[in-house]
């Protein structure tokens, strides 16, 4: 290639742009960069911010546990690395109300903090029981004590009062609402009461032989903070260990992951539709240009020139729609972190360029897929069309070149998301849609243009006659302009009419209503009486589920420990024991993702079903034999089923459930969820003295916290919607003046014939009618059954039937093109026919 | 039999001036058939034609005589059935279709009856796009240069919707002759224009092909313009008719 080819390709790019004959191509290259950039730099850094997210539920970047005090050496080894240092001591002991005539007592987890406590997440507290709650700069101060709010109210304590623990007493400053990293375990239940580590010595309460828990909290650079942990791990002494705490937030991660497939989603869709207006725009360029190549092959152009010349002005452009694509992409993503700045609590990370070039990468492709098969037919374009017109456009290999344009962008969108199942449904979705509408389209329009049609609807007006007639005249360019519309239209009634639908449902998952109170520890003989206590307080009978404690003893009769799993969650999970329960029928918010639900008729053998993420994690497979201990107990179930679990509902989940006659027979407590109203906090006073042992576990923080975080993350998702549909809008106007420029040429026929204006615009009318119905019905069709598709397969939502689609998709369909056919006509019909056929 | 009319081969003097100065153009056993539906149909039949350099030769005859078919083989846009065509000294058909395009470039320039001018180009733009594809590097002070010399010095960023048809013509014209070709074709320059506009621009054809000493090879169905050309060559139901 010579400088002077690039020159004038280049030139010809500027001279093409100012004609406007690029600008629905550059414009569509540049949405779909857009979406897919935009899209992929937030996951990476939503990705990277969650991971320093979870380390606010350990309060730090790294946690420190040990049963006995540590050396003074570990804290000043974090010193000296420049870490960030935060130490508690947690204990057990009896707290009591000083003042008043009735002093109550309560069992507590009392957690004395240092002054840097915590070093990641923030504290916060209410000035009294019910009251709005603020972010609490460090804890305590030394002399005081925050309570949270079940011993608030179970010690009736106002703030300012006093209470009493060991040898001291304290003073209430504060309601503890919310200690970040206390969510993670509902179950860890003492209520708290958190004070100032320098008062520890005066409680008296840490002898020899105290059950005490003394944590290390340590903070810093991702870097500094492995070279510690390498540091301490060999350091580490019998009954103290270093936590790494995975994600452990499965509400937030259900919102998020679902963010992500709904962006996913737009992204694919965006690029998708981007390469169909692409294609349409590059069509509609070469049949401009075919008369001008000619030309250009008279004037000397070697077809390899041509080629060259058609080649770099197209990638010029490519490069230059990309780069603006880019840009636009990652303004977009900055203005959704920061509408998920307030979700994401810790710093979200700078970007990587990956996504810039992930982004550029689909441009590309999609210019090469779906624009080069057309530019490829101008190089054969024939020089004598210069004199003979009809020597028409060259035939024949395009075929093959958009098969392998659009089956990579299909592996480059596949990469990009990430998730194959998203993928193929919008892929395997979309190409089983224009295929559909082209050969509905092709049957149906020439069914309208048939003779007895003809006769029906045509008999009264020749221009009726005539538009019904160019139906089956141009019936292959009509149904491939009939399919393209319904598939713009389609995009845009899914992004309009059932994204709402998916949004809404999608809220509901998370409803309004939504359990705020986990109660547990209900003994069985209490089941009646807590019942009761509901009724009584005129609140709904909550479901009871029966919770047993059991530790994984054996898989397939092995016994296993915390040593057979690398994983330290695993680990985790094999040192503790399991919430399990027994149940009859599958809850409604659980879903069997393989196996199937017990079979009643199956009772010699025990069955288990276990929750699919659990199971990844300790390496379990359908069929294992699982052995537990529940108090001296040993149970053995074979896994029948794995279970996909509602996080986000706030419902009672199990890891573990099995059929009742597994184990009935084990001792067991029963847990349930259940909304308190706002205001109705005496009900709970009133059931906590009814029933002492019961824990009432407020959840409302974590509730809201998932609420908001939808809100927040609907809202983000939605903004990337608009590329998608910005998308869909050019698929339409593409596939509006596809055909414009040969309607124009017959129109000017006609008129040159002495057709009257009435006579061109009903032909163009009756013809537009017939098309906008069935692309309008095409695109409802389409639009209602990928939806229903992607609720049940993909998002996992229940999505009502909308009635209002149905109306409104064909109406839109008819509106559009009866818009059409009037700007249409008008073009026409205000133009001198000379003219317009001397431009031919 | 008229002068203008003879056959270069019968008339001693041409001949004479063929034997001195080289031919052009020369086409030999030119035919050319295509397939209509199941039978074939005959284009062009055994057309021999030779012109001189400076000659300004006229193709006439009736709509479908293969007039303009015949012009496009002899510039090497369409392939003939059988013959053969040398141009500038170069066997036509011996060469690849790119090899006539750079051929085409360097040697001949086109006037087309429905202008075929670019329209997302200027009038500039038209005239300068040869000169680029050939890597002038003077392109537009050329085409600017040409475009005064039809005329149109004030009109070069117009569009050649903004134009009249003569004005398109003139540009095309412009277009043709800045790369100072051999051989100017044209088919039917003036077809697409009214009586005044058309004469206007084929005065000023014929003045710059005398200035140039350009040869002219043009396709009319239009008696009076063709006899303003030195030599006629008749075609009826593909053959060279006297």
């Amino acid at each position: 290639m010579s400088i002077g080819t690039l020159g004038l390709a280049l030139r010809m790019l500027m001279r093409d742009w100012r004609a406007g004959e690029l600008r629905v191509l550059a414009l569509a290259l540049l949405l779909a960069v857009a979406s897919v950039t935009s899209v992929s730099f937030f996951a990476d850094r939503v990705r990277q911010g969650l991971n320093r997210e979870a380390h606010q539920l350990l309060g730090g970047d790294l946690l420190m546990v040990g049963d006995k005090p540590w050396k003074p050496e570990v804290a000043a080894e974090v010193r000296r690395r420049g870490l960030a240092l935060a130490q508690s001591t947690n204990f057990i002991s009896m707290v009591q109300s000083a003042g008043g005539a009735e002093p109550k007592s309560l069992l507590t987890g009392a957690k004395a903090v240092s002054e840097s406590y915590p070093l990641r997440g923030k504290l916060r507290i209410a000035p009294r029981l019910n009251a709005p709650d603020a972010v609490a700069e460090g804890g305590p101060k030394p002399g005081t004590v925050w309570l949270d709010e079940r011993l608030t109210s179970a010690l009736a304590a106002n703030v300012g009062d006093k209470v009493k623990l060991g040898n001291a007493e304290f003073e209430v400053a504060a309601v503890l609402t919310l200690e970040p990293d206390r969510g993670a375990n509902f179950f860890n239940i003492a209520p708290r009461l958190m004070m100032n580590s320098v008062d520890v010595p005066a409680t008296g309460l840490i002898q020899t032989g105290s059950r005490v828990t003394y944590q290390i909290l340590a903070a810093g650079a991702r870097k500094d903070i492995d070279a510690f942990e390498a540091w301490a791990k060999p350091r580490l002494e019998r009954g103290q260990r270093i936590e790494n705490l995975d994600n452990a937030r499965p509400e937030i991660r259900a919102s998020l992951d679902r963010a992500q497939s709904f962006l996913g989603l737009t992204a694919l869709l965006a690029a998708i539709l981007a390469g169909v207006a692409i294609a349409l725009a590059t069509r509609r360029f070469v049949e401009r240009h075919l008369d001008g190549c000619a030309v250009m092959r008279c004037l000397g152009a070697t077809q390899s020139r041509l080629l060259s010349l058609y080649g770099i002005e197209f990638l010029g452009l490519g490069v230059a729609a990309c780069a603006v694509g880019c840009l636009a992409g990652f303004g977009a993503q900055a203005l959704i972190a920061s509408w998920l700045g307030s979700i994401i609590q810790a710093e979200m990370p700078q970007p990587t360029a990956l996504p810039a070039l992930q982004g550029g990468l689909v441009g590309l492709t999609l210019l090469l897929g779906f624009a080069l098969p057309p530019l490829l037919q101008l190089r054969n374009v024939p020089a004598v069309r210069v004199i003979r017109r009809e020597s028409g456009a060259p035939k024949g290999g395009a075929v093959l070149a958009y098969a392998l344009g659009f089956g990579t962008l299909v592996a480059l969108l596949l990469w990009q998301s990430g998730d194959l199942k998203l993928g193929m449904t919008v892929v395997g979705g979309f190409s089983a849609a224009v295929l559909l509408f082209i050969g509905i389209a092709w049957v149906a329009l020439r069914a309208a243009s048939s003779p007895a049609s003809m006769r029906l609807f045509g008999s009264g007006s020749p221009a009726v006659r005539y538009g019904l007639a160019n139906l089956r005249r141009h019936s292959r360019s009509n149904a491939i302009q009939v399919a393209s519309l319904a598939l713009g239209l389609a995009a845009i009634l899914l992004l309009t009419i059932t994204r709402s639908d998916l949004v809404n449902a999608w809220r509901q998952a998370s409803p309004p209503d939504a359990p705020n109170r986990f109660l547990i520890g209900i003994q069985p003989e209490q089941l009646q009486p807590v019942q009761e206590f509901f009724r009584a307080a005129g609140m709904p009978l909550p479901e009871v589920y029966p919770m047993i404690r059991g530790r994984l003893t054996a898989v397939n009769d092995r016994p296993v420990s915390e040593k057979d799993y690398p994983e330290e969650r695993a680990k985790r999970l094999v040192e503790r024991e399991f919430n399990l329960s027994y149940m009859n029928t599958l809850p409604g918010h659980n879903q069997i993702s393989a196996g199937r639900w017990f079979d009643p008729r199956n009772r010699n053998e025990g069955e288990a079903s276990v929750e699919e993420g659990i199971a990844k994690t300790l390496g379990l497979k359908m069929g294992d034999r699982l052995t537990y201990t529940a108090a001296g107990e040993v149970f053995s179930a074979r896994i029948t089923s794995l279970r996909k679990l509602k996080w986000d509902s706030m419902k009672v989940n199990f890891f573990v459930v099995t059929p009742p006659w597994v184990l009935e027979k084990a001792p067991t407590s029963y847990i349930t969820a259940f909304r308190l109203a706002p205001g109705s906090e005496p009900v709970l006073e009133r059931m906590v003295s009814a029933f002492p042992n019961l824990t009432v576990v407020d959840i409302s923080a974590a509730l809201k916290q998932a609420q908001g975080i939808i809100d927040q993350v609907i809202l983000a998702v939605q903004f990337v919607f608009l590329f998608a549909l910005g998308a869909g809008l050019l698929v339409l106007y593409s596939a509006l003046v596809a055909t414009e420029d040969e309607r124009r040429r017959e129109s000017a026929i006609m008129r040159a014939f002495g057709a009257s204006a009435a006579q061109v615009s009903g032909s163009q009318r009756a013809e537009f009618l017939v098309m906008g119905a069935l692309a309008g019905v095409l695109a409802t069709l389409a639009a209602s059954v990928i939806s229903t598709l992607l609720a049940q397969r993909v998002f996992e939502l229940e999505l009502p039937l909308n009635y209002a689609l149905w109306v409104y998709g064909p109406l839109a369909g008819i509106a559009l093109l009866s818009l059409n056919a009037w700007l249409s006509a008008r073009k026409v019909l205000t133009a001198s026919p000379a003219l317009t056929l001397r431009e031919g | 039999m008229n002068s203008r009319e003879m056959d270069p081969k019968a008339d001693p003097n041409l001949a004479t001036q063929a034997a001195v100065r080289t031919p052009v153009l020369s086409a030999r056993g030119i035919g050319k058939t295509v397939r209509s539906g199941i039978s074939d149909l005959v284009i062009l039949q055994e057309i021999d034609l030779q012109v001189i350099s400076g000659e300004a030769v006229a193709i006439v005859g009736a709509s479908g005589s293969g007039k303009s078919t015949l012009l496009a083989v002899l510039a090497g846009l369409d392939t003939p059935t059988t013959g053969s065509v040398h141009l500038d000294g170069a066997d036509l058909f011996a060469l690849d279709e790119d090899a006539r395009a750079q051929l085409r470039g360097r040697a001949v320039g086109f006037v087309f009856q429905s202008f075929q001018l670019l329209p997302a180009l200027s009038a500039l733009e038209n005239v300068m796009l040869p000169l680029e594809l050939a890597g002038r590097p003077d392109a537009q002070s050329a085409a600017r240069a040409m475009l005064e010399r039809v005329g149109l010095g004030e009109r070069l960023a117009h569009y050649p919707k903004h134009l009249s048809g003569g004005e398109q013509q003139r540009v095309a014209l412009a277009r043709a002759f800045v790369v100072q070709p051999k051989v100017l074709m044209a088919d039917e320059p003036t077809g697409s224009l009214d009586a005044a506009a058309g004469e206007s621009v084929i005065q000023l054809m014929f003045e710059l092909n005398s200035q140039a000493g350009t040869t002219l090879l043009m396709v009319t169905h239009d008696e009076q313009l063709a006899q303003r050309c030195s030599r006629i060559v008749r075609l009826a139901g593909g053959l060279v008719v006297p």
